[in-house]
């Protein structure tokens, strides 16, 4: 491996800028937001899993004196079917349309079917029950494998299967069926010594971000559209919300506030285009928030989903073939991570033959998004469940088989792309090495799991402008919304290309119209790609004052040369000059310094994580408490390692949560049972132990300085490590998700 | 429409009066009357603690206490931590230790921290996590969290003992 370059500010832990407002209460989150005139909007939803809407009659809404505008699907512009590219994932604009606020049936329990503003929020909720909804009630289907039989009830009555290219002529639950073949599965197979299979089902699980969604609107009257709101792209509302309300982008300004956490559940726009409407029917700003109950009904939470898969492996530990079968629960409309998980479900192997096969299926309950390495979690479940059993039967050590048959660079994957410089091996040595492992684990049902996980990172674009000041500091303008201390990992990369410490960097989020296009804070791309921006306007910054320097000092500007944080003269004159020098001196010499850039770049890198976990369950309870957790990942480079270790502990406790708790509970007529925090029951710090960390950094040769995502793949290894470790406790493999007491004490046979 | 009521109370250290209906809750009021939005809405039934406040030097979450039951009572917020110039120990803990990332739950664990250091200056670990269980976090996985308030417990301590 190359020499480890030296860094002045990336590898430091600098407090982050806008730490302050956020520890004093002063950070505005999107419901902080106030402006006069403000009317409150509240959403009817429906009680009804699968309904058709046989009419809405809201006569008696409108005739309420304190009622100031109502809006239903009537009021929408109608959506024809049109694929939109949101950014982290297509949309297809009929879909979304019916999600905002249901036309001609309702999907789910939750679902939107009409809005009102009022001058209050309790009155704009009680005039909610003036609104007279007929239903026909339909019944509803509520698991993948019920939706994809023959019989089943049809969500969509149109919906045809797209099977690999080709339109099905019935109709059918199955919104698409996609394969990935490597090589001949039935020769490896017949290669393998031993063969392991088994399903896997895991429940619905939500975001569970603390802040719900929120959105207030300004329509005025020359049909300027302004939005504030709490956002993973700001770019993506004003996308959305023209798309659906027929306008174009140019008269939409989106104000990103504060965002109180996403993790993919902030892309998909609910209420922007809903309080547009009542802004528009009102005349003033309307501000809607949604409370719990709705954010758990009525965002796209992560699908439940069938997994199974075979895996082929010889006595000496090599992975022969592998075979894998996705069905994911898209929710009410098409569109399921399962496309992804079928990218990730084998992808920490070099595996010669294997076949995969996805399929997205529609159900009655609100339309799934992305979550944290979307699709990623539920399929490595599986494999990394199946591949501790192969450890198992030919007596392996299982992270010395994830070493042996690691993925490396030139390694391809099932689904065809070939793996850039990774840092899966290492991942998983450092965890081979991590005193966890060699510490012996005693005690009765007490056992230790491990397993590892991929995801990608995206590139996408992103824009990022650097005014200098003349006190030697810059402010940095960018337009990624910042949901875990991005500010800092943007800015530094800045300060690093100029010599300048991280504190006399000033970043800001500003709006739509204040940045050039930038997509979503998703897909472990912020850091790379905005940073990748941000360098590149620092480059651009220095270049403008090596020009300057060199007029000062009336030489050629080849011969100024910027190092150490200092400009100097290379002709032989004896001329040196900060930074900070020079940025006093630029109005000498044509007045201030704008450095710029947009992005796209393509090098990305993958990230990969290795976890170790210890556990003890409790034969009479079923709980399974997590005694220790070690996890290990290739960051590229940790630009401020703080909040790299943030991500990791943040994912695996939100794993942990999936594992052993978190799932979505409906009644037989797909009413939701658990719509609050007492009964989803998410980690509390009482359930956990500190979470280790070890950032492992095998550059990525598409950033400049090495960066990967860091933030989605910790959420991945730990529902299977957790498996595992139960079965090392108590000799019993879980193969449904949550690992809930319950389900335990079920397995182990004690109900 | 049920009249409003008048209440007087005293908030971070100042006599405050507002209007406000007996159906709205002591959080609702700090937002929407006060104009104190540091304490946040995360479920409004109790479970998450991100509209943590100080009723009486009692930790309580705001969102299941009326505004009309604070009259002549005392309520510390997170807006009243810092002194002019000078962050509470534990808000500068909280930056050092990188404890926060979205930050949306932040206001509400700073005032649970301060609830425990003032009755407890010296928690061991598993009492902070005892007592911070009311605080709901989606990010931190909480250890940064827990290593934040049991850092700030030595410096508190510290100030308290010089």
């Amino acid at each position: 491996m190359s020499e480890k370059k030296e860094y002045k500010v990336l590898g430091t832990r600098p407090i982050r800028h806008d730490g302050v407002d956020k520890v004093t209460g002063r950070a505005l989150y999107g419901a902080d937001f106030q402006t006069a005139g403000l009317l409150h909007g509240k959403v009817l939803r429906s009680p009804h899993a699968h309904a058709r809407i046989k009419s809405i009659d809201t006569s008696r809404a409108e005739a309420h004196p304190d009622v100031k505008a109502v809006v239903t699907a009537a009021d929408l512009p109608t959506a024809a079917d049109k694929i939109a590219d949101l950014g982290e994932g297509a949309v297809n604009l009929k879909y979304l349309c019916d999600n905002i606020l249901a036309s001609d049936k309702a999907l789910y329990t939750g679902h939107a079917i009409a809005a009102v503003a009022a001058n209050d929020p309790h009155i704009a909720e009680e005039v909610l029950e003036l609104i007279d909804v007929e239903y026909e009630l339909l019944p509803p289907v509520l698991e993948v494998r019920e939706a994809m039989k023959d019989n089943a009830p049809l969500l969509h009555e149109h919906l045809k299967t797209d099977a690999m290219g080709e339109k099905s002529e019935k109709s059918s639950n199955v919104a698409s069926h996609f394969q990935h073949k490597k090589g001949d599965i039935d020769a490896g197979f017949a290669e393998a010594d031993v063969i392991i299979e088994h399903d896997f089902v895991t429940g619905t699980v939500h975001q569970g971000y603390i802040e719900p969604h929120n959105a207030t609107a300004l329509y005025n009257p020359d049909g300027q559209l302004t939005i504030w709101c709490s956002t993973q792209g700001a770019f993506a509302v004003r996308q959305q919300v023209a798309e659906i309300l027929h306008i174009p982008v140019s008269k939409i300004k989106v104000v990103p506030m504060e965002i109180g956490g996403g993790f993919g559940g902030k892309i998909s726009v609910y209420l922007e285009p809903v309080a547009a409407l009542l802004s528009k029917k009102s005349g003033r700003p309307v501000k809607v928030l949604m409370n719990r109950t709705e954010v758990f009904e009525a965002t796209g939470p992560t699908p439940a989903s069938y997994i199974r898969v075979k895996m082929g492996a010889t006595n000496d530990g090599h992975i022969t073939a592998v075979e894998g079968y996705l069905a994911f629960e898209a929710g009410a409309y098409p569109g399921s991570p399962v496309g992804a998980g079928a990218m990730c479900i084998f992808s920490p192997y070099n595996i010669p033959n294997g076949l995969i096969d996805g399929y997205d299926v529609v159900v009655n309950k609100p339309k799934s998004n992305a979550y944290r390495a979307p699709g990623a979690t539920n399929a490595e479940f599986a494999t990394e469940t199946v591949v501790d059993e192969i450890c198992e039967n030919i007596g392996m050590d299982p992270l010395e088989f994830r070493i042996l048959n690691g993925a490396e660079e030139g390694v391809s994957r099932i689904d065809g792309p070939v793996f850039p410089q990774i840092g899966c091996i290492e991942a998983t040595e450092a965890a081979k090495e991590h005193p966890h492992y060699a510490t012996p684990l005693e005690g009765e049902n007490r056992g230790r799991g491990v397993a590892s996980g991929f995801w990608f990172n995206v590139g996408l674009k992103s824009s990022v402008a650097i005014n200098v000041n003349p006190d030697g500091t810059i402010s940095l303008v960018e337009g990624s919304t910042d949901i875990g201390g991005t500010r800092a990992s943007i800015a530094m990369q800045a300060a690093e290309v100029l010599g300048i410490p991280a504190e006399s960097v000033y970043p800001t989020v500003v709006d739509t119209n204040s940045v050039g296009y930038t997509d979503v804070t998703g897909g472990s791309r912020t850091a790379f790609a905005t940073g990748y921006a941000a360098y590149e306007a620092a480059q651009d910054v220095k270049q403008q004052m090596v020009e300057r320097a060199a007029k000062l000092w009336e030489v050629n500007s080849e011969e100024v040369q910027f190092a150490d944080g200092d400009f100097i003269c290379v002709n032989g004159k004896d001329e040196r000059m900060s930074f900070k020098e020079l940025a006093a001196r630029l109005d000498e010499v044509g007045g201030p310094v704008t450095g710029r850039a947009s992005v796209d770049p393509t090098g990305v890198g993958g990230a990969f994580a290795t976890h170790i976990v210890d556990v003890e369950v409790d034969p009479d309870t079923g709980k399974v408490e997590i005694l220790r957790y070690t996890a290990t990942q290739d960051a590229g480079k940790a630009v401020h390692p703080s909040y790299v270790e943030g991500q990791m502990q943040g994912g695996v406790t939100q794993g942990i949560g999936w594992a052993l708790n978190e799932e979505y509970i409906y009644d037989k007529e797909g009413r939701l049972t658990n719509a609050s925090f007492l009964d989803y029951r998410m980690p509390t710090c009482l359930d956990l132990p500190m979470i280790d960390t070890v950032i492992v950094e095998v550059p990525n040769p598409g950033h400049p300085y090495g960066v990967r995502g860091v933030g989605e793949v910790p959420i991945v290894p730990p529902p299977a490590a957790i498996a595992n470790a139960i079965y090392r406790a108590i000799g019993v493999r879980m193969k449904e998700l949550p690992m809930s007491p319950g389900r335990i004490l079920k397995t182990i046979g004690k109900i | 429409m049920p009249r409003k009521v008048h209440v007087q109370t005293t908030i971070n250290g100042e006599t405050v009066e507002f209007l406000c209906e007996p159906r709205q809750s002591l959080l609702e009021v700090l937002r929407d009357e006060v104009g104190l939005t540091g304490a946040k809405e995360g479920c409004n039934n109790g479970n998450c603690g991100a509209c943590s406040v100080m009723l009486d030097g009692r930790l309580v979450n705001s969102c299941i206490v009326l505004g009309v039951e604070i009259e002549g009572k005392t309520v510390e917020t997170v807006e009243g931590l810092a002194e002019p110039g000078k962050l509470h120990p534990i808000q500068e803990i909280f930056l050092e230790d990188a404890a926060l990332q979205c930050g949306i739950c932040t206001p509400g664990f700073i005032v649970a921290a301060k609830a425990l250091l003032d009755k407890n200056p010296n928690p061991t670990e598993y009492e902070v996590r005892y007592w911070l269980a009311g605080n709901l976090c989606r990010c931190t996985g909480y250890d940064k969290i827990v290593r934040a308030v049991l850092d700030s417990a030595q410096i508190v301590s510290s100030e308290v003992g010089a």
